[in-house]
């Protein structure tokens, strides 16, 4: 018997108990789609958050005051970390020769008012090279000049919605603000930028890294910035800080350096685990399909006796009994996974169009993976039926009827 | 063409032995048409159920065409059923939810035979049983006589050499039962050995040879006026 014989038969056999059948498939249907779809969801939610993340730069270094990690001995009496990180720490960082550029940064929030409006914003200290690191672009005016950095011009960069707010109509450009106590003219306004990781960049405004220290009263640093000329000498980039700070601050090791890399990295494996997770207690459904599919071929055999003793009759041998039986089991399961594929693309397509921002797509190794799993799933699931059919004693089952 | 010889089948039935064949010794000449008579629990479907290769005997050795399928594995067992022997049943055991077509198609299917082949016999074998128009019906929208006629089809797609037919009227009417007779006379005369089951005494006469069994074994054997065909 050939194959294409064998399924004819097998779909001859599905469609004699139409409900049956179809209930069957749709059990098959939803698991696979579900499979599909929380995979589909858990992978592009990882691209994206990878893509927003890579528009940040992958060779960035952040430099944040303190270690953590567990060192012996009591914990100092005063405060966490004596010491500052310093403009000048960040301006030593350019001694490394793998490091092209350095951005030091101030943060703090101070009310920005023009006439009698004003807004609670929050203010980015830093120097002209923040520009190129954070890939910032300008819609009017100029950034930062680059200047030495001690030098606190009284000069701002505005968000795009805090100019808005301060201004409404107009432009904005080359009007003296107040932050704070003191007063800054606006050199530029930042292109929209919408939302990075929760830093909202069209409401700041940003000042020289010396006016900040000046408006809030602090010799230290928030963090710097620091970029490695290229990914492969990031390692090494990340090496000379370490040594360059340590001679700094008397031999204490105290500062933490965090690649943009590895934070990328954590990301995608915790959302890779995250989809793998979910999308393995889909597979459960999995099973419960597999074994309605082995409970309907169940009683299909106990039913099909008399039948089964015929193709015996007939010349059929055992094994072909079995092959019979399992190319029934398989066309339920195919079916039924090529329902649910077609199911999950038509939803994962229509979220898409729901919700735009986030461009969804199918997990690409979860199609060809449905397909195997609901093959070994009907193979599986069919066994034990089949087996049952083909052990028939063929004088018994021709004469039940 | 059968040759039995010291052919014994064992029943166990709530513990107790019973003996559904004894000792069979029997040969059937290729062409014969041989009726098998005896009351229920005689032991005549056991018989046919041996002769058909789809039960084993306990003991005994039986030769069917020169080959001693009592030492055959169950798969060399259903090669020699598919190409050797055709079944008609009381019950007819036609698959419901294939047409007449595709009922008579099936033995050739499970053979691997290829479809053009299959269907090219398909048609012979409907226009033989006179059932060209019926080829598209279902079982369900057949008369009885017509079911058995597309069993009897079915039972001869593969060119067989033996026919055993277990009570083939026994679900029919007078006039239809007659007519598949008929048909299996006819292909008896075309030299197909056919062996039938039967409690009907005007069919058995009608047989070139009647075999009457009790209690598992043979109690007459005799040659009938009509005799073997030549």
């Amino acid at each position: 018997m050939t194959l294409a014989d064998r399924l004819t038969f097998a779909w001859h056999a599905l469609s004699a108990y139409p409900l049956r059948s179809a209930l069957t498939l749709l059990a098959m249907a939803v698991a696979t789609s579900s499979v599909i779809l929380l995979n589909g969801l858990g992978d592009s939610a990882r691209r994206y958050v990878v893509e927003r993340f890579t528009a940040l730069g992958t060779h960035l270094l952040i430099v944040l005051l303190g270690r953590n990690e567990t060192r012996g001995g009591p914990p100092p009496l005063l405060g966490e970390t004596p010491r500052d990180l310093t403009l000048d720490d960040a301006l030593a960082l350019l001694r490394s020769r793998v490091i092209d550029q350095v951005a030091p940064i101030v943060v703090g929030e101070a009310p920005v008012q023009y006439g009698n409006r004003s807004r609670e914003a929050n203010i980015i200290g830093t120097t002209a090279e923040f520009l190129s690191l954070r890939q910032l672009d300008m819609a009017q005016g100029r950034f930062l000049p680059p200047a030495d950095p001690h030098w606190a011009k009284p000069v701002a960069i505005l968000g795009q919605t805090l100019r808005k707010s301060l201004f409404s109509g107009e432009a904005g450009l080359g009007r003296w603000v107040r932050i704070g106590d003191r007063r800054f003219r606006v050199i530029g306004i930042l292109g929209s930028r919408g939302q990075a990781f929760g830093e909202q960049l069209d409401e700041i405004a940003i000042i020289p890294v010396a006016s900040a220290q000046s408006l809030f009263d602090t010799p230290g640093l928030f963090r710097i910035l620091a970029r490695a000329r290229s990914l492969a000498e990031l390692d090494k980039a990340k090496q000379d800080i370490e040594s360059i700070l340590q001679v700094r601050h008397e031999g204490e090791r105290d500062v933490t350096i965090l690649t943009s890399n590895a934070i990328l990295g954590a990301f995608d494996k915790i959302l890779r685990s995250l989809t793998y997770a979910v999308a393995g207690i889909a597979a459960i459904s999995l099973v419960v399909a597999g074994i309605l599919i082995m409970n309907v071929m169940l009683i299909s055999v106990a039913q099909r006796q008399p039948e089964i003793g015929l193709l015996k009759a007939l010349g059929a041998t055992t094994a072909e009994v079995m092959k019979l039986f399992l190319a029934e089991a398989l066309l339920l399961s195919l079916l039924g996974a090529m329902t649910g594929i077609g199911v999950a693309l038509v939803t994962l397509d229509g979220l898409d169009r729901l919700w735009p921002q986030i461009e969804l797509q199918v997990a690409p190794w979860s199609l060809p993976g449905a397909v195997v799993v609901a093959i070994g799933t009907g193979l599986v699931f069919g066994v034990i039926p089949a087996r049952r059919a083909a052990q028939l004693d063929p004088v018994v089952s021709l004469h039940r009827m | 063409m059968i040759e039995l010889t010291a052919i014994s089948r064992t029943f166990l039935v709530g513990g107790e032995p019973v003996h559904a064949l004894r000792d069979i010794n029997l040969s059937i000449a290729t062409g014969e048409y041989v009726a098998v008579m005896g009351p229920s629990g005689s032991g005549k479907s056991t018989l046919l159920n041996v002769l058909g290769l789809l039960d084993r005997p306990d003991r005994g050795s039986y030769r069917l065409e020169g080959i001693e399928t009592t030492t055959l594995d169950d798969d060399a067992r259903a090669r020699l059923r598919q190409i050797r022997i055709g079944f008609v049943f009381q019950t007819f055991h036609l698959i419901p939810r294939l047409t007449a077509e595709e009922n008579i198609e099936l033995p050739m299917i499970l053979a691997g035979n290829p479809p053009s082949q299959r269907k090219q016999r398909v048609a012979v074998l409907l226009q033989q049983l006179g059932l060209t128009d019926r080829a598209q019906h279902r079982p369900s929208q057949l008369s009885g006589g017509q079911q058995q006629r597309v069993a009897i089809a079915r039972a001869v797609a593969m060119e067989p050499s033996l026919m055993l037919a277990d009570e083939p009227t026994g679900n029919l009417d007078r006039a239809s039962g007659s007519d598949v007779i008929h048909v299996l006379e006819e292909l008896n005369r075309q030299g197909l050995t056919l062996l039938l089951v039967t409690h009907d005494h005007e069919l058995g006469g009608r047989a070139g040879r009647l075999i009457e069994m009790r209690d598992g074994a043979i109690v007459a054997d005799s040659q009938t006026a009509k005799g073997v065909h030549p």
